[in-house]
């Protein structure tokens, strides 16, 4: 099997800048910028069928080409690697291992959209990884894949690191503008949508951090060859699944896109932990609904897992075993949520601490009937709230009450939790 | 009071970006691992350094989770209590540390080593039940090593 981000991996360590340039590193963006257009780098993006690997899934190219060529001022490309999704971590394995991707393929990216200045947005406890990627943008600017007039093209990068301090919203696009200004991190209205006006009132693209390491591998090995990586020929390319939970080897994969739920679980993760049986997963981070048994054939590709009830998200998948209490786990996630809203709009700040009172009345055992119709009707009224985020922590509660009815008509009549 | 060396890097990360503001983060970042945590003349100083009101760089500092505007020990450990660490025993583990470091949690210890918080999702879920102690991971945190790691700290 063909993988293209941990191609290179190293155990233990971070692959050096002669490593990676030995082994093709920084081809793709020397044949970009001399043999390639702006424009024929965005056509091979739309080409490879990308889809964005942040946890929307929109299609990559065609974010790049609602770009405006002909507005006056700089345009911005920000990467963002705000990676607070509970159960994702593969943004920091892949930086912790291979920054170079990241770099040329914002490079890459900057090239095609015109752009002269970008930044990635980087979480707090990610250390290691902003190390590295500091590094590397040295090291690239020292022998001119970065900066002033790179590789004799007359297109000139320049890439900032911006280290957040900690607040789940900024990983939403508007929010994270927002914070790289040094504002307070509320997402903002859309229309206009950042393409048309958004860092500092400027064209912007935010783009994750896989989806712009894959750059280099489209342009040098073409789109086509990219695209068949995937498992299924509706699916584009590999993605990286970071497992966590009660399989025997919580890690991170690099997989074809459209590998069964199954096929991850009983292959690199080895199955379920010792005296654990499969109950169910969140399948792309703590914004999705539950995935249970019968979606173990599930193709774990955008469309499909959308078809299956849920969402790839960000191909965090949370393994759980027969012993968790289902009521409790989505407390959880609901706890977090509450407290991450940023408090903005009343939907969001008012009704999830709504639903997590909700949440622990049935969980301690003092739930009703009752508590299942306000879960029920405010799964529909989060939609109403100003950004994803509410909508999003409404995945796991969505997922409960259409999986786990029984688990919580069981905290009803029991009057407590039956796993206690 | 800032040192003078502190206060002119600053000067200079404030003057390199695209607009003032832009430093916010890093600059209340520095202050804060100058004075342990950001303190009120702390605010004060980043609000001149930055062309702000003290009021602007205050609802930005409440905003972060890593931001502390109360004092905390030497080392701050992170404990997460989000959902993958929660299915690996986090929510015993925080009990644990807290009766071996002999206090509540969101408490300091008598020697001012140590202050224990749980927080959101460190992005380490593979190693679950999960810690950050300076901007260092740790995981899987267990009864076992936590002694080790915690006296690893100076």
């Amino acid at each position: 099997m063909d993988t293209v981000l941990f191609r290179n991996n190293m155990a233990g360590r971070t692959i050096t800048f002669g490593e990676y340039k030995d082994d093709g590193g920084f081809e793709a963006l020397a044949k970009g910028l001399a043999d390639m257009s702006p424009d024929n780098v965005q056509q091979a993006v739309i080409d490879s069928g990308m889809r964005g690997r942040g946890g929307a899934g929109f299609p990559t190219g065609k974010k790049w080409s609602f770009v405006p060529r002909n507005l006056p001022g700089p345009r911005y490309l920000i990467c963002n690697c705000d990676e607070m999704e509970p159960g994702t971590y593969k943004d920091r394995v892949l930086l912790e291992q291979n920054p170079y991707l990241l770099v040329e393929g914002m490079a890459l990216a900057g090239y095609a959209l015109g752009v002269n200045h970008a930044f990635v947005f980087i979480r707090y406890g990610y250390e290691l990884a902003a190390v590295n990627l500091k590094q590397a943008i040295a090291e690239a600017r020292r022998n001119g894949l970065l900066g002033d007039n790179i590789l004799g093209s007359g297109f000139s990068f320049e890439l900032d690191v911006h280290q957040s301090a900690g607040r789940y919203i900024c990983g939403e696009e508007t929010a994270l503008m927002n914070a790289l200004e040094g504002k307070r991190a509320n997402p903002r209205a859309k229309p206009p949508f950042p393409a048309i006006k958004g860092l500092w009132g400027q064209p912007t693209v935010v783009n994750n951090v896989e989806t712009l390491a894959n750059i280099p591998s489209i342009i040098a090995k073409g789109p086509q060859w990219w695209k068949e990586l995937a498992a299924t020929p509706e699916a584009a390319g590999t993605k990286l699944f970071c497992v966590s939970g009660h399989v025997q080897k919580p890690h991170c994969f690099e997989l074809p896109l459209g590998t069964t739920l199954g096929a991850i679980i009983d292959g690199p993760c080895g199955g379920m932990r010792q005296g654990s049986e499969f109950k169910a997963c969140i399948p792309g981070g703590a914004s999705t609904p539950y995935f249970t048994r019968e979606h173990w054939d599930v193709p774990m590709d955008f469309d499909p897992v959308a078809k299956a009830g849920s969402r790839l998200g960000t191909g965090g998948i949370i393994v759980f075993d027969q012993n968790t209490c289902m009521v409790a786990a989505t407390l959880n996630m609901i706890r977090f949520f509450a407290r991450e809203s940023c408090g903005w709009c009343t939907p969001c700040r008012e009704g999830l601490p709504f639903v997590r009172r909700t949440l622990e009345r049935l969980e301690e055992g003092t739930g009703s009937m009752a508590d299942l119709d306000i879960l029920r009707q405010h799964v529909q009224h989060l939609n109403f709230a100003f950004c994803a985020l509410a909508p999003g922590a409404m995945g796991p509660v969505d997922g409960l009450l259409r999986h786990f009815e029984d688990e919580l008509l069981e905290h009803i009549s029991n009057k407590g939790c039956p796993f206690a | 009071m800032l040192p003078d060396d502190l206060k002119h890097e600053l000067e200079q990360r404030v003057s390199d970006a695209v607009t003032n503001r832009e430093a916010a983060v890093d600059v209340m970042k520095e202050l804060q691992r100058h004075y342990g945590w950001l303190t009120d003349e702390a605010v004060e100083e980043a609000a001149e350094l930055l062309g702000l009101s003290p009021l602007q760089v205050e609802e930005l500092a409440t905003f972060y989770e890593m931001i502390y505007r109360r004092p905390v020990g030497k080392k701050v450990v992170h404990l997460c209590d989000s959902i993958s660490c929660w299915a690996m025993g986090g929510e015993t583990m925080l009990a644990y540390m807290a009766s071996y470091l002999k206090i509540k949690v969101g408490e300091t210890t008598g020697d001012g080593r140590f202050t224990l918080l749980p927080c959101s999702c460190l992005g380490n879920c593979g190693d679950g039940p999960a810690m950050m102690i300076a901007d260092e991971l740790f995981g899987p945190v267990t009864p076992e090593n936590v002694k080790k790691l915690l006296e690893g700290q100076i």
